[in-house]
């Protein structure tokens, strides 16, 4: 049900710009107020979001720890899986979030006759998620080509590395293909995988329609549409500059991709895709695991009502005099 | 209850159901779920809600307001605890933690799968706490709190030993132990907990330990042990309780006074420190290592914690020292500090013996017993006949909560090497950070939930199994009193042959002591290798 939820959404989103764009002739919603709104949605509501969290106690030092602890000079400890000083803890974030160091761990059980149970190790999700991620971040990146004019040397740098291979004209972009790939293989093993189905929800498929529409509409417009790329520069840079201009004859294709990637932004805030974000903050994984050596405080410790020695010595004095055991009051 | 025979149990089906699990009931099957708390058990320690009520019952006997409660309850957590907001709100169901958890890979309930464990609880945070959840609904993946829900929230909860495997996995460090810890503080408050975690509290709150062991109980059962051990090794321990001005308190878990093997691992530990000529006390208020209130509310994990610091300042001892626990040391490392601290009435903790700093504990002031004797060997202070152990062929199981909730692989190991010649690790990713629960930690090791616990404990007895055939081992280390507890019906069932140890019951059966008389059994009082006939 959320497949098909979310598959028709998107397909939706699409009806609607065909009926604003090219129907009610709604060029300058959909090619700036639109826009406009959602990079400011997106940049708001990701800030809220941070702050909410932000604001929120870490009571407890929790780190989950993957390496062995700090005690003796003598013990070899992992000061990356199991970090116990700040540094420690900045290089584990890194290997988080550069290279997704808890995902390289995955394996899958396996069940046989005996019973036999083995744990191979799998990196397909690694290996699909890194791709994903950093082909996104690298094609994000090329886009500012459309918001500096001169186009500055290193975005020129990232085009012709990515473009490296020469096949095709306009040169096919090695990203563009992975990224395809990438969204399409997560897509499927959402699909394929029982488990990975059955704990599927709407708002999981969703953001792949949607990238996935993202990535083909851009695929389209660069390699098989005519688009007039004068044109959407002059449009990019109208809103850079806050001189907005509607240049006319930009093809409704650009217009689709414009307002699903202004849907995505407007989605981010408020939806998973905050895990960019919110990985930074994970307790398991930035804090330090020196709770031993360095007293954590917790914002709203109170204090709480206890069972006193003077209690249990009261409970059971006679039975504690009896068998020899020392007491307070005789 | 007659449990399946284990090649019935090993059929396990892993294709979730057709309808979506929204849409699936849960059924309350016998043998998975724990019986309900008493009302005296919570009465004792002024719980909200006690009442008679029975798990199988249609009715639970609910306050009438007991939505608002949950909700109202829910909210206040997820503005007190980052880590419950963060991870209801980031999980992205990558289904990288599914096959992770123990209960999952043994029984196959889709519902165990770490990420719907979560799902159970995030759906309904979405539903009140969340925009998109209230106007959207069930599309949103929120739902509304329904006895049936709140029924299977419980139900999952009591399937869940905070054993933090899944967290190890997620990209984010999702810990669906939080959420489960969370879980159950909000189903506490409509008193809907379970007799063996209750039980154990009320017992801690009056007596000082979960076995409700009075004073002069301990006291007797440690005369046992010391008899024992004279009649094993011709020396009379002399171990002080509640002595005033002792250098160390040593605390260790109640299981370990009271029930094999892991007496056999509290008489290991008296042996050592008598051995040593420590300047040390037990106490029978603080006669508790373990926290099983970390198993209903963090306030009262705190509550019953206190007695342990509360004690070392009345017997004004220099430092504490802490036995072979599993939670015990979740508890003391991640916890006990930031509860009571700063601790400065005690002093950094140094080995009388070795001189040693231990810096890693400077703050809070307690070692783990393992870190202190792998200290003692590594700066030969202890002599060992390695050979008493022959008998033995050994593999270790790391503890979930020393493994994930502190980093402690290297000194339990280091000190088995030292003390027996066989060791055989398990394979590599069911050992260390990776372990395996034993099925039945954070309070589910009750017998009605027997099948539970033989499920989630096939992973780690599959492994055992492993190193059983392969090298022939038929002993299993680890330091933990829930470990010794669960352990040995867990093997009895899927590896027979195969037996449970402390670790310092093997220290002290390798420990040459000043003074002894030829040993011819070990604590347990069976014949060391080639002792048998004599
Ligand atoms: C610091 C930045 C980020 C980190 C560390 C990160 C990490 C991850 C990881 C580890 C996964 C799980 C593996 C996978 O399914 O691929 C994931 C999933 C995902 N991420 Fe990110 N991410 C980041 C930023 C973003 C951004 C900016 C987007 C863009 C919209 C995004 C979109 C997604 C999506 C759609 C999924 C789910 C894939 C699926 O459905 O299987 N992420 N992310
Ligand atoms: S691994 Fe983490 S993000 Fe992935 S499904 Fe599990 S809890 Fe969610
Ligand atoms: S904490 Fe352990 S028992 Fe609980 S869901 Fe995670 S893996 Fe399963």
């Amino acid at each position: 049900m959320g497949i098909i939820f979310s598959f028709f959404a998107v397909i939706a989103l699409i009806v609607i710009v065909f009926i604003g764009v090219q129907g009610a002739n709604l060029h300058y919603l959909f090619g700036v107020v639109i826009p406009y709104a959602a990079f400011f949605i997106f940049l708001l509501g990701v800030i809220y979001r941070v702050l909410q969290w932000g604001r929120i106690p870490v009571p407890f030092r929790i780190p989950t720890t993957a390496g062995q602890q700090k005690s003796h000079p003598w013990i070899k400890t992992n000061p990356i899986d199991n970090p116990f000083t700040a540094t420690g803890v900045f290089i584990r974030m890194a290997f988080e979030v550069l290279l997704f160091r808890s995902l390289f761990r995955n394996t899958k059980a396996e069940l046989r006759d005996g019973p036999i149970l083995s744990y191979g190790s799998t990196k397909w999700l690694w290996l699909g998620g890194l791709a994903f991620h950093y082909t996104f971040l690298i094609i994000l990146t090329r886009h500012l080509r459309f918001f500096f004019e001169p186009i500055p040397g290193v975005i020129k740098i990232i085009e012709s590395l990515d473009g490296f291979f020469q096949v095709g004209a306009p040169v096919l972009y090695l990203t563009d293909l992975i990224f395809i790939a990438a969204v399409t293989f997560l897509f499927l093993r959402r699909v394929v995988i029982p488990q990975v189905r059955y704990i599927s929800l709407a708002q999981d498929y969703f953001p792949l329609f949607l990238i996935f529409s993202i990535g083909l509409t851009g695929v389209l417009m660069r390699y098989f549409l005519k688009t007039d790329v004068v044109g959407i520069k002059e449009l990019t840079m109208g809103l850079v500059t806050f001189k907005p201009v509607v240049p006319k004859d930009i093809n409704i294709i650009f217009y689709i991709h414009l307002f699903l990637v202004s849907t995505l932004f407007i989605y981010f805030p408020m939806s998973k895709l905050m895990h960019m974000a919110g990985v930074f903050l994970s307790p398991t994984r930035n804090l330090a695991n020196n709770n031993r050596a360095e007293m954590h405080v917790n914002p709203w410790n109170y204090p709480v009502k206890v069972h006193t020695y003077e209690e249990y010595e009261n409970d059971f004095r006679d039975k504690m005099k009896a068998a020899g055991l020392p007491v307070e009051k005789e | 209850m007659a449990n399946p025979k284990p090649e019935e149990l090993a059929k396990i089906d892993y294709q979730p159901p057709k309808t979506g699990w929204m849409d699936t009931p849960t059924v309350f099957k016998p043998g998975i779920f724990p019986y309900a708390c008493k009302p005296k058990s919570l009465e004792t320690v002024g719980f909200p809600n006690p009442r008679q009520w029975s798990v199988k019952d249609e009715d639970w006997k609910l306050p009438p307001n007991w939505q608002e409660i949950f909700i109202e309850g829910l909210r206040e957590r997820v503005s007190k605890y980052r880590s419950f907001r963060l991870f209801l709100d980031i999980c992205v169901r990558c289904g990288a933690c599914a096959d992770k958890c123990h209960f999952f890979i043994g029984g196959g309930d889709p519902k165990n799968m770490p990420v719907l464990r979560g799902e159970l609880l995030r759906s309904v945070y979405r539903k009140y706490c969340t925009t998109t959840g209230r106007i959207m609904g069930k599309i949103a993946g929120a739902r509304d709190l329904t006895t049936d829900v709140l029924k299977e929230i419980w139900y999952y909860a009591f399937q869940c030993t905070e054993c933090r495997r899944c967290s190890l996995f997620c990209p984010y460090g999702i810990d669906t132990a939080e959420i489960t810890i969370l879980a159950r503080e909000l189903l506490n408050l409509l008193g809907l907990n379970i007799e063996w975690i209750a039980g154990p509290v009320a017992n801690c709150w009056l007596t000082g330990n979960h076995l409700g062991l009075q004073p002069h109980t301990i006291k007797d059962a440690f005369d046992m042990f010391c008899d024992d051990i004279e009649t094993i090794t011709g020396i009379r321990v002399t171990p002080t309780f509640n002595r005033k001005g002792a250098e160390i308190l040593f605390v260790i878990p109640s299981g370990s006074m009271f029930a094999d093997p892991g007496t056999f691992t509290c008489m290991g530990e008296l042996l050592l420190l008598h051995e040593l000529g420590l300047d040390y006390t037990w106490s029978t208020f603080a006669s508790e290592g373990g926290d099983f209130g970390f198993f209903t509310t963090n306030e009262m994990a705190k509550r019953l914690h206190a007695k342990i610091y509360e004690e070392a300042k009345r017997l004004k001892v220099k430092w504490i020292m802490g036995g072979e626990c599993g939670h015990m040391w979740r508890v003391w490392h991640q916890y006990h500090n930031t509860w009571y601290g700063p601790v400065d009435f005690l002093e950094e903790p140094v080995s009388p013996i070795t001189g040693t700093k231990f810096e890693n504990a400077k703050s809070n002031k307690t070692i783990h017993i393992c870190e202190f004797t792998a200290d003692l060997i590594k700066h030969g202070k202890l002599n060992f006949d390695k050979s008493r152990n022959d008998n033995l062929i050994v593999t270790f199981h790391d503890s979930c909560n020393v493994s994930r909730g502190m980093g402690m692989f290297e000194e339990p190991r280091y000190i088995i090497q030292n003390v027996c010649n066989n060791f055989y690790e398990m394979p590599p990713q069911t050992i260390r950070e990776q372990t395996f629960c034993c099925g039945s930690g954070a309070g589910l090791n009750a017998s009605e939930n027997m099948e539970s616990r033989l499920r989630g404990g096939l992973p780690r007895a599959n492994a055992v199994k492993y190193v059983a055939k392969k090298y022939g081992v038929n002993m299993l280390a680890c330091i933990c009193a829930i470990d010794r507890a669960a352990l040995p019906p867990l093997m009895d069932y899927w590896v027979p042959g195969v037996r449970v140890t402390g670790v310092h019951e093997m220290v002290a059966n390798a420990l040459i002591c000043k003074g002894e008389k030829k040993r011819t059994t070990n604590l347990r009082g069976e014949p060391l290798p080639g002792m048998e006939g004599e």
